[in-house]
């Protein structure tokens, strides 16, 4: 009996609490994440941002949450209501699956996948169908035409993103998001994470995520100043709650995807005793955060894109160099013979 | 045994989507029933052990070419009443198919589960689960055994790449391009021009137009 338990109950049990565990602190995290970009925002344009509802504003994300909640879901007469309802939450849910494999620090995860970062562009190339869903649902010319706009944005940065993923691994030798972080250290501290060694990348993987959040400067989706809201021109109350929720949370998940290649993960940026003190969620919690406010900041001063110039940034600037960085670290590696340690099995 | 109960659940919700893509009304539904259906094989290939291929199906199927064909049917009109006309004329034929394919994936599958030495005497065997990663036997296979053959696939690729863009770009006088490094040189000085206009008379806009289409 009780070995029935642990070999069957068990491992359910553990996983249904982790994913609850992580849900949980995980929108929580969001809920506080969207009011440090509302004041970001805010600081930037010399305004004070939230600031009514608890102190500093800290409660104005719940306070939104109950708002949205209470509100009357108005379903379109023409809309197709079953995939209108089922489009928020394919969205949401695609935004809390890649979830499972951030390892927050050494063994923190709910899955150790080892093919974890096939199962994250899987998982992330899945988050169009939402707003293809959503868009098309609405039965609504300016909802469909903002979900085409959307989903020809999201499918082009996502080409990019697929090469510096293959060049992180080509440098790593494995698929495991915790191997990556644990091949970035070296006696060199923060100098020996991925940030610096591919530097182009970095800077190519942060547009990119821009681009595939659907973040400013590229919230051409939304665009709230002339279109309205885009693919989500008919939501409103929970589900349109459950659109901005899962876009948030692919924006944490970009942030924590950036730390992981190339920001070391929960390593200490160097390896003595002050930092070593430190718990790695804690490093990985600032460096996720750090890689967020650039998110913000790019958010409040950078104007936005055209939907050519969207175009033409991801399809000939970005998409060629990196091809060439997977061609060169490619070669350089075979040429030095630097192959990484690969474990077998 | 929870392994089986999977393989039914993923296995009836295959078949059952598989047969709704075929029998739904709107092409939109078939196109969502479709996305299903490879969810579930995706399903079925997690529980083969054949994570690899699971992952590469959700991410080439279900990610690039499903949304692709969503487009596509979400934008043209199809009239299903118009297509299902010439049913019966066409209905030997697609019989005929159906069973070729149907005998085919039968010996096919046959040949494995009754004569195991089948297996054996394939030109390259396929290694044990235990004793490599899936993405290592794929490595070595597709890089190794098979390099040239994957080499040529990508050759074709390639050409049908260049194919679509040789049929769809425009050239000469009749295209209309943009020049980036010309938008980007655009100052206030040729971009913007100041005129005074009379009251009471219309002013030509022609000469402003000119301008600007030398820029």
């Amino acid at each position: 009996m009780v070995e029935y338990f642990l070999t069957h109950i068990w491992p359910i049990l553990s996983i249904f609490v982790h994913s609850l565990a992580v849900l949980v602190l995980l929108l929580v995290a969001v809920a506080f994440l969207l009011l440090l970009d509302r004041k970001i925002w805010a600081a930037v344009q010399l305004r004070r941002g939230p600031n009514v509802v608890g102190p500093f504003g800290l409660l104005q994300s719940f306070a939104d949450l109950l708002k949205f909640v209470f509100k009357e879901v108005i379903i379109p007469s023409g809309a197709n209501k079953f995939i209108f309802i089922i489009a928020p939450f394919v969205t949401c849910t695609l935004a809390l699956a890649v979830w499972a494999i951030v390892p927050i620090s050494e063994g923190w995860e709910v899955a150790n996948l080892n093919l974890g970062i096939l199962y994250v562009f899987a998982i992330s190339s899945l988050g169009v169908y939402g707003i293809i869903m959503g868009g098309w649902a609405s039965n609504s010319k300016y909802a469909f035409l903002g979900a085409m706009r959307s989903t020809a944005q999201m499918v082009s940065y996502e080409v990019s993103i697929g090469f510096v993923l293959i060049t992180v691994l080509l440098v790593t030798g494995t698929l495991n998001l915790t191997e990556i972080v644990n091949a970035q250290k070296s006696e060199y501290g923060m100098f020996g994470w991925y940030w610096l060694m591919l530097f182009p990348m970095f800077v190519v993987f942060f547009i990119s995520a821009l681009a595939e959040t659907n973040r400013p400067p590229f919230d051409l989706p939304e665009a709230e100043s002339e279109l309205v809201a885009g693919f989500m021109i008919e939501y409103s109350s929970t589900p349109y709650l459950l659109y901005m929720l899962g876009e948030y949370v692919s924006i944490t998940f970009m942030c924590a995807l950036t730390t992981i290649l190339f920001l070391g993960g929960w390593l200490p940026i160097f390896d003595i005793a002050p930092f070593t003190w430190i718990p790695g969620f804690v490093w990985f919690i600032l460096k996720s955060v750090g890689v967020f406010f650039m998110f913000g900041m790019v958010k409040a001063f950078v104007p936005r894109y055209r939907y050519d110039q969207l175009m033409r940034l991801g399809w000939k600037v970005l998409l060629p160099i990196s091809m060439a960085m997977v061609v060169i670290v490619a070669t350089v590696i075979f040429a030095f013979d630097l192959y990484p340690n690969v474990a077998t099995a | 045994m929870v392994a089986g109960i999977f393989f039914y659940i993923f296995a009836i919700f295959l078949i059952a989507s598989a047969i709704m893509v075929i029998s739904a009304r709107n092409p939109v539904y078939a196109v969502f029933f479709l996305i299903l259906g490879f969810f579930n094989a995706t399903g079925l290939f997690i529980l083969l052990g054949a994570e690899f291929l699971a992952m590469i199906l959700l991410m080439v199927y279900v990610g690039a070419v499903m949304v692709l064909f969503l487009f596509v049917v979400m934008m043209i009109d199809i009239d299903f009443k118009e297509l299902s006309k010439g049913f019966l004329q066409y209905a030997p034929i697609g019989t005929l198919v159906g069973v070729i394919l149907l005998a085919e994936i039968i010996m096919v599958v046959g040949g494995y589960v009754y004569d195991a030495e089948t297996v054996r005497s394939a030109a390259v065997p396929i290694p044990d689960v235990n004793t490599v990663s899936n993405l290592e036997a794929f490595g070595l296979l597709l890089y190794g055994e098979y390099v040239f053959f994957i080499e040529l696939a990508g050759l074709i690729l390639l050409v049908a790449l260049i194919g679509a863009v040789v049929l769809t770009l425009k050239t000469g006088s009749k295209a209309l391009r943009q020049d980036i490094a010309t938008q980007v040189a655009r100052t206030p000085a040729t971009a913007i021009e100041m005129v005074s206009v009379k009251s009471g008379q219309a002013f030509s806009t022609n000469d402003t137009i000119k301008m600007n289409k030398r820029d």
